[in-house]
């Protein structure tokens, strides 16, 4: 018996083992690259024999007005999708909820959720086709007789087209636990209510809004850990030089340091310092979310 | 449900399909305009003249993407990399999610895999780190970085762990008194009555691959080797980054892509997403409510 409970745990270290090689070679290993961010890493020395520069690459990073500017847009475009990505499917879920027909609840519900399975690069050539210069709106700005804009390559309209076309993108399927939470309220709830004289409005607002709070207080502190998150992949696919003082964010600018410039030690910096403040974030988010909502994570 | 049918409440009911209405044809629009743009004529659709309707309607852009070798050939990658990409990383969560829902008395060294686990899932290198590791591996331009570098997702694992939590343990100590050892309830049990969340994953999964563009440019260096979604994402956002760039400057790029054709080659790359929809809508609700379930 004692041999077989022997080779139970070897099995399980045998199962466990190719996911801690992946996790090793592809997230692990690339923490040891941190060093690069005290270093003044030269790629022909490498990790070992760069020379060690100690803060010097973060003290240069914040001199760079870039970097203020960076985070600042980091902060300014995800804190608004943070927030309108609740509210806008909270919104939706109630409207929703309140319809009556099964059918065409199912119907809404298949055709919102779409958008979330389109990556950006495809979501992108859309919002280029809508919003560019020889987009969808210039094309009835122009019949209506005004002068076509550069939406897209207009730092001040920048901003609003990202959180913007980020909700269109992903409210319905934010709505998803909202819509299962709504699911879980007791019928016997509204019918008591209505026996009792409640108008829909009434319902709503005593019944529905409060059996969704755990649900919005656990989805807003989870979101603190997303604060340093603008949403590469969208940034990337959308922006161009004319934007970059209003669409810059931390990801791609680490991106172009890094991958295009080749300044290795300071694309690092400021990756670590992104990395660093999520972490804290995240942690604290978790512990918060936690003494909350009693939630888990594993 | 009883509900009073004042004039009031029958006015939201109108407003609410109206709205809900509205929602659903923005959310449609994508699909529709990318299928508009692909079958106009090329200068309706590079003047920007198709909003809702398709002008001068012509296969013609369908004709020419049937002799591009480049296309099919980044088409070609992309569904290598999903099925292969997809069978890795969901055999690999499975593998892993097991051991680590076992208890700590059950499974000695579980809670130390699980923190580094977590650690793993919320803190990490930075970009360039992670590139620099993967050229180390002399993986660059190679089908297995577009495979193996973002495979593994931890968030995953957990949701298998947290699913295979809460399977009753009667199933799997009625097997231990018939003498089997882990890997054969794994195989036998466990992974049989867990199809929804192995379904769910591997469907996750899978949009994953399909969607991911940023490997394919980064870690490809030739075009001949980009996965699909790079391929698009260099033929329709061609603007030089780090240069600078006046206004008039950008009209003109603007003005240089064939719309009609780029039109199609994104519509050619939405049908498998929209092939796969259906199985997934079955799955993904279910899927969120796991990841929701407290441990």
């Amino acid at each position: 018996m004692k041999k077989k409970a022997h080779s139970t745990q070897w099995s399980y270290y045998l199962m466990i083992l190719p996911g801690m090689i992946w996790m090793a070679m592809f997230s692990i290993v690339p923490m040891a690259g941190i060093t690069m961010a005290f270093e003044d890493f030269n790629p022909g020395k490498g990790l070992f024999h760069s020379a060690w520069v100690g803060m010097e690459n973060f003290e240069y990073m914040f001199q760079l007005s870039d970097s203020r500017q960076v985070i600042a847009n980091t902060l300014i475009i995800a804190v608004s999708k943070i927030i309108l990505n609740l509210l806008v499917p909270l919104v939706f879920a109630l409207l929703l909820n309140e319809v009556r027909n099964i059918g065409f609840k199912k119907f809404v519900q298949t055709c919102v959720y779409l958008p979330h399975f389109l990556s950006w690069v495809i979501m992108a050539t859309i919002v280029i086709g809508i919003f560019g210069y020889n987009g969808v709106i210039n094309t009835f700005i122009k019949m209506l007789g005004g002068q076509p804009q550069l939406f897209m390559a207009n730092a001040d309209d920048f901003r609003q087209i990202l959180v913007g076309t980020d909700v269109w993108k992903e409210f319905g399927y934010n709505a998803i636990i909202f819509l299962a939470a709504l699911t879980g309220i007791d019928p016997a709830l509204y019918e008591a209510a209505s026996i009792d004289g409640a108008s829909r409005w009434q319902s709503m607002v005593h019944i529905t809004l409060p059996s969704l709070k755990t649900c919005v207080v656990l989805l807003g502190v989870l979101g603190l850990g997303n604060i340093l998150n603008a949403g590469f992949d969208q940034v990337y696919n959308l922006y161009n030089p004319l934007v970059y003082s209003t669409g810059d964010i931390i990801d791609t600018w680490v991106y172009r340091l890094g991958l295009q410039d080749l300044q290795y030690s300071l694309a690092t910096a400021a990756g670590l310092f992104k990395s660093a403040i999520s972490f804290v974030l995240i942690v604290v988010s978790y512990l918060l979310a936690n003494k909350f909502a009693d939630y888990t994570v594993f | 449900m009883i509900r009073s049918k004042t004039i009031g409440s029958r006015i939201f009911d109108v407003v609410n399909v109206v709205i809900l209405t509205t929602l659903v044809l923005l959310c449609l629009y994508p699909l529709w305009y990318t299928l508009c743009v692909s079958v106009s004529n090329k200068s309706a659709a590079n003047a920007g003249l198709v909003t809702f309707y398709p002008i001068g309607f012509t296969t013609i852009s369908y004709q020419q993407i049937m002799g591009d070798k480049l296309f099919f050939n980044s088409f070609w990658i992309s569904i290598q990399r999903t099925v292969i990409g997809t069978a890795f990383s969901v055999f690999v969560s499975i593998l892993m999610a097991y051991p680590l829902s076992k208890r700590p008395d059950e499974f000695a060294a579980r809670n130390v895999f699980m923190w580094i686990l977590v650690f793993c899932m919320i803190f990490n290198g930075g970009m360039i780190p992670w590139y620099l590791t993967v050229q180390s591996y002399h993986m660059i331009n190679t089908m297995a970085a577009l495979v193996f570098a973002g495979s593994l997702n931890v968030f995953n694992v957990i949701l298998i762990m947290n699913f295979f939590r809460g399977i009753p343990k009667d199933l799997e100590e009625a097997a231990v008194v018939d003498g089997a050892g882990p890997w054969k309830i794994l195989f036998r049990i466990i992974i049989p009555v867990s199809v929804p969340v192995i379904a769910t994953i591997t469907l996750f999964v899978s949009v994953y691959y399909w969607n991911e563009f940023f490997n394919g440019l980064v870690l490809m260096n030739t075009s001949d080797k980009y996965p699909l979604q790079t391929y698009i994402q260099q033929m329709v956002v061609n603007i030089p980054a780090g240069t600078t760039l006046t206004q008039e400057q950008y009209k003109k790029l603007s003005q240089l892509s064939n719309v009609s054709l780029n039109g199609a080659k994104v519509f050619i790359a939405m049908i498998p997403m929209l092939i796969v929809y259906p199985f997934i809508q079955k799955y993904f609700v279910t899927g969120i409510m796991i990841g929701s379930v407290k441990g």
